[in-house]
C-alpha cells in the first residue's frame, strides 16, 4: 500500500438548501399556494395564487432502495414526469407535474413498474420503518418484514381513500420506539427480565451508567462469581430493556418472551383535539416472522371497527374518545385486562373519576 | 397478482444467474422467500438484487435469514467515524460467530451505516439521487434508505476503510453528515411554502438556520444526550414535531382566519348543509364556528385555537391569515426514561420576517441547549430534564417569562411556598405595561 494520504478536512456545509433541488414550480410560487384537493386517491393538486398548478403523484416505496430500483423509479421520473422528487416523512416519494395529461401515464408507468399510487387524504398510508433485524443494534424483531406484511394486506386501502379519515401505523423493534406515536403502533413489549452474563459485564459496561439508566431503580452493582457484575430485582424490573443498549450482556430479547404489543390512538396533529399518545390495546402477540399474522390479524380487526363505527374526519384516537374504552373493546372484541390499567407515574390522571358511564 | 407487461423493468424482477456479479453463491432463504410475494413492493426482492451484485449483501441476506429463524438480532455498535467528526456513522460488527470463533457471515462483518442529512424538506432531483447510488455502489452495498425516522438519507452497509472515501465524495458535491448519540441531530421540515398553502412560515429556512447553527455539537457529539428540532408550517404538524422534537417550531397566524363566502357557499351546495355542520361547525374543539341563514361562516377569531381542521376540510374556503409567525414547544420524546413527553409551549407566538426575529430564534435555541448540557444529567432528554426541575425554573434558565399559554391550566396543589408573591405580581404587571 502506499503511504496514506492527509486526511481531508470535512467540509462542515450542514443541512444543504432544498431549493437547489426543487421543482420549479415550487420555487415560483414558494409560500404563494392558494388550495388544493384530490382528484383521485394518491394524487394532490395544488392551486397557486399565480394560478400555476401542480399535481402531485404520490408512490409507495420500500424504503430501503438499490440501484436497480432507484433507476427504474427515476426513468420513470425523468420520461413521465419533471425529474423531481420529494419524500414524505412515511418514505412515500411524491412526484408532481405542470401538465395534468401527464398524471394518468405517470401513475400507469409506477403501477406497471409494481409501485403502488396512493397514501393520500383518508387513506392507509405506508406504515412508519425503523431497522429491525437489517441494521439495529438491540432489536426484537424485524422491521422490513413487518411492514411488508402488513402493506401487502393494506394495499388496498392504500391506493382508495375509504376510511374515516388518515391512518398512520407505526412498528417498533424495542420499547423505545422509534417508529413513534401512531393511530396504531406496533410496538415490542419484553416479558422477561434481562439475562445477564456475568463474564462480560465488567469489561462491556460502564456500571453506574446502567444502574442510571435503569427507570425503576431494579439493578444494582454486585460481584457474581468473584467478579464486579451487576444484578436485577426481578420483582421490580419491568422488562423495559432500558439496560441493554448500554449494557449488551444484559440480554433482554427473547425469541419467545418479546411479544407485541399493539396501542391505539396516537395523533401528531392538532386538528380538532390537541396530540394524543397511543394507548395499550392488545399484548402478547407472539414475534412470528415472516409474516407475523397474529398481529396483522389485531391490527385488521380494530381497522375493521374503526372503518365501521367512526365518522367521517374522526382519527382512530377521536374515534375512541366519542365512544368510550369500554365500546371499542366490544367493537373490537378485544379483551380488557389489569394490564391496561396504567401503573406509571401521572396513573391516576387516567382514571375514570366521575359517572360518565356509557350503557 | 397480474403478470407484469415488461418483467425486466418491475420490482419483482430478479436477473437471470448469467448476470451475477458476485462471487459467493446465495443462501438458501426460505423464511425471507415469503416476503417476496404480495401486492407491496418487496425488500426482499431488493436485497436479492444487490446480492447478485456484491458479496456483502450475500452474506448480509444469510444473517438476516438467521434472525429470521431464531429471531435475534446479531450487529453490535463499535468506534468509526471519519477525520474530524465523532459522529455520523452507525457502526454494525456481526456478533454472529460460527464454532471455530469465525464470522459466520464473513463478507458482512462490518455493516456500517452512513447518515447525510438531505436537502431541506427532503426535495431531490433524480441526478440527484441516481449520483449518491453511483456513490454508494462504488463505497459501499448500494442499498440506501430514503430515510430514517430522524430524516436522514442512510446510506447502509460498507466497512471501515470505504466510510472515509464515501463521506469525502459526497461532502464535495455539497452533503454533510448527520448527528448520531449525544449530539444535535438531523432534522426534518415538512413540504411547507414549497407546495402546501397552509404554511405559516419559512420552514427549510428554520431548519437550515437552527440545525446549520449546531453542527459542532452534531458532528462532535457532547451533549447530554440528543437534541432534536423539527419544523412544521402549520399546526397539523406533518413532521410530528410536539412529540418527537425537543425544540419543536410550528407555523401559525394570530390575525383572523381568511374566509370566502362565496366558496362556503360553493362548498355548502356542493356536499349538503348537514355535511358542513357535522364535519365542520360541530367539530370546531372551540365551538368558535357558527353558521349563518344564509350559509355564511361566522368565525369567533378571538376563540379560534388554530388547530387546522375546517381549513383542512375546506382548503378552498377557508385559510390561515396574514399576520403569521410560529409557536415555539420543547421537550417532546418517546418512552425512555420517564415515559413519553410532549413539547409544552415555551413562545406562544414570535414573528419569523426580519433577520433580528431569525436571530431571536436561535438564540432561543442557544439559550436552552447551553442550559441544558449544563445542567442534565447524562441521558437526560431536554424534556425529561423539564420535568425534573420543573418548568419555572427551566423558563428562569433560558431567560423566558411565565405565560398563561404555556399551561392547560393553573396549579392545583396548594404545598407551595408564596412568599415572593407581590414581585411576581409585580413583573407581570410591568410586562403588561410594556406591551
Amino acid at each position: 500500500m502506499t503511504e496514506k494520504a492527509k486526511p481531508r478536512t470535512p467540509i462542515e456545509s450542514g443541512v444543504p438548501d432544498g431549493m437547489q433541488y426543487m421543482h420549479p414550480v415550487y420555487l415560483k410560487n414558494f409560500g404563494n399556494w392558494k388550495y388544493h384537493d384530490r382528484p383521485r386517491p394518491g394524487v394532490l393538486h395544488h392551486v397557486a395564487k399565480s394560478g400555476d398548478e401542480v399535481w402531485t403523484v404520490r408512490v409507495g416505496t420500500h424504503r430501503q432502495l438499490g440501484p436497480y430500483e432507484i433507476d427504474l423509479l427515476c426513468d420513470i421520473v425523468d420520461k413521465y414526469a419533471d425529474g423531481f422528487v420529494r419524500f414524505t416523512i412515511r418514505s412515500n416519494m411524491e412526484v408532481s407535474v405542470t401538465d395534468e395529461s401527464k398524471v394518468a401515464p405517470l401513475i400507469q408507468a409506477f403501477n406497471d413498474a409494481g409501485y403502488p399510487v396512493g397514501g393520500t387524504g383518508n387513506s392507509i398510508t405506508m406504515i412508519s420503518h425503523t431497522q429491525g433485524w437489517l441494521h439495529c443494534d438491540i432489536p426484537a424483531t424485524d422491521a422490513a418484514g413487518v411492514v411488508k406484511s402488513l402493506m401487502d394486506e393494506l394495499h388496498d386501502e392504500f391506493i382508495s381513500e375509504q376510511m374515516p379519515n388518515r391512518v398512520h401505523i407505526t412498528t417498533s423493534c424495542c420499547q423505545i420506539n422509534c417508529g413513534g406515536q401512531g393511530d396504531i403502533a406496533i410496538n415490542i413489549q419484553h416479558t422477561k427480565p434481562p439475562k445477564i452474563n456475568h463474564d462480560l459485564v465488567a469489561n462491556a459496561c460502564e456500571r453506574p451508567s446502567v444502574v442510571a439508566r435503569c427507570p425503576v431503580a431494579a439493578i444494582r452493582p454486585a460481584i457474581v462469581n468473584g467478579k464486579p457484575s451487576l444484578e436485577i430485582d426481578e420483582k421490580k424490573c419491568i422488562c423495559c430493556g432500558a439496560c441493554f443498549p448500554p449494557c449488551p450482556p444484559m440480554q433482554i430479547n427473547d425469541p419467545e418472551h418479546s411479544k407485541l404489543a399493539v396501542w391505539v390512538g396516537g395523533k401528531n396533529s392538532n386538528a380538532r383535539s390537541k396530540p394524543m399518545f397511543h394507548k395499550l390495546v392488545a399484548a402478547g402477540i407472539p414475534n412470528n416472522p415472516p409474516r407475523w399474522i397474529e398481529a396483522k390479524d389485531v391490527v385488521m380487526q380494530i381497522l375493521h371497527a374503526y372503518k365501521k363505527d367512526a365518522r367521517d374526519w374522526e382519527r382512530m384516537g377521536d374515534w375512541v374518545e366519542r365512544i368510550g374504552w369500554p365500546r371499542f373493546f366490544e367493537l373490537t372484541e378485544l379483551p380488557f385486562t389489569k394490564f391496561h390499567v396504567d401503573t406509571w407515574r401521572g396513573a391516576r390522571h387516567t382514571l375514570n373519576a366521575s359517572t360518565h358511564i356509557r350503557f | 397478482m397480474a403478470q407484469p407487461k415488461n418483467p425486466e423493468k418491475h420490482c419483482t424482477y430478479i436477473p437471470p444467474e448469467s448476470e451475477k456479479k458476485s462471487s459467493k453463491p446465495m443462501y438458501d432463504t426460505p423464511m425471507l422467500d415469503q416476503l417476496v410475494d404480495g401486492p407491496w413492493p418487496s425488500f426482499v426482492s431488493g436485497l436479492k438484487r444487490l446480492a447478485m451484485n456484491n458479496n456483502m449483501m450475500v452474506d448480509l441476506m444469510g444473517q438476516l435469514e438467521h434472525s429470521y429463524n431464531t429471531r435475534l438480532g446479531y450487529w453490535k455498535g463499535g468506534t468509526v467515524s471519519i477525520f474530524g467528526y465523532g459522529g455520523g456513522i452507525i457502526p454494525r460488527f456481526t456478533e454472529l460467530m460460527g464454532d471455530d470463533g469465525e464470522p459466520m457471515f464473513p463478507e458482512a462483518r462490518e455493516f456500517h451505516t452512513v447518515r447525510v442529512m438531505p436537502p431541506a424538506g427532503m426535495h431531490y432531483s433524480t441526478d440527484l439521487i441516481r449520483k449518491f447510488s453511483s456513490t454508494w455502489q462504488k463505497y459501499g452495498s448500494g442499498m440506501i434508505a430514503f430515510h430514517g425516522q430522524s430524516g436522514d438519507i442512510m446510506f447502509i452497509g460498507t466497512d471501515t476503510d470505504n466510510i472515509q472515501g464515501f463521506f469525502d465524495e459526497v461532502n464535495e458535491y455539497g452533503f454533510d453528515l448527520g448527528g448520531a448519540g449525544p449530539a444535535v441531530r438531523t432534522s426534518m421540515s415538512c413540504v411547507g411554502a414549497a407546495r402546501c398553502e397552509h404554511s405559516c412560515t419559512n420552514e427549510q429556512k428554520v431548519q437550515r438556520l437552527l440545525v446549520n447553527n449546531f453542527l459542532d455539537d452534531m458532528h462532535r457529539p457532547a451533549l447530554p444526550y440528543k437534541f432534536k428540532f423539527k419544523v412544521s408550517g402549520c399546526s397539523n404538524d406533518c413532521v410530528n414535531s410536539i412529540q418527537r422534537a425537543d425544540m419543536a417550531i410550528i407555523g401559525t397566524w394570530r390575525d383572523d382566519m381568511k374566509v370566502d363566502q362565496g366558496e362556503v357557499k360553493a362548498f355548502i351546495k356542493s356536499k349538503s348543509r348537514k355535511y358542513v355542520i357535522d364535519n365542520i361547525i360541530s367539530r370546531c374543539p372551540t365551538n368558535a364556528l357558527s353558521l349563518n341563514d344564509d350559509d355564511t361562516l361566522s368565525v369567533d377569531n378571538r376563540n379560534c385555537v388554530r388547530c387546522m381542521h375546517c381549513i383542512n376540510v375546506m382548503t378552498k374556503a377557508l385559510s390561515p391569515g396574514d399576520d403569521r409567525g410560529v409557536t415555539v414547544l420543547m421537550g417532546g420524546k418517546r418512552t425512555l426514561k420517564i415515559g413519553d413527553t410532549m413539547g409544552t409551549v415555551i413562545v406562544p407566538f414570535m414573528k419569523l420576517e426580519s433577520d433580528e426575529d431569525y436571530d431571536a430564534l436561535k438564540e432561543i435555541a442557544e439559550n436552552t441547549i447551553d442550559f441544558w448540557a449544563e445542567n442534565a444529567l447524562e441521558h437526560e432528554r431536554c424534556g425529561e430534564m423539564i420535568d425534573r426541575i420543573g418548568l419555572v425554573n427551566f423558563l428562569e434558565g433560558i431567560e423566558i417569562d411565565v405565560d398563561p399559554n404555556m399551561i392547560n391550566h393553573p396549579r392545583i396543589s396548594s404545598y407551595v411556598r408564596m412568599d415572593t408573591w407581590d414581585e411576581e405580581v409585580d413583573k407581570w404587571n410591568q410586562r403588561k405595561a410594556a406591551v
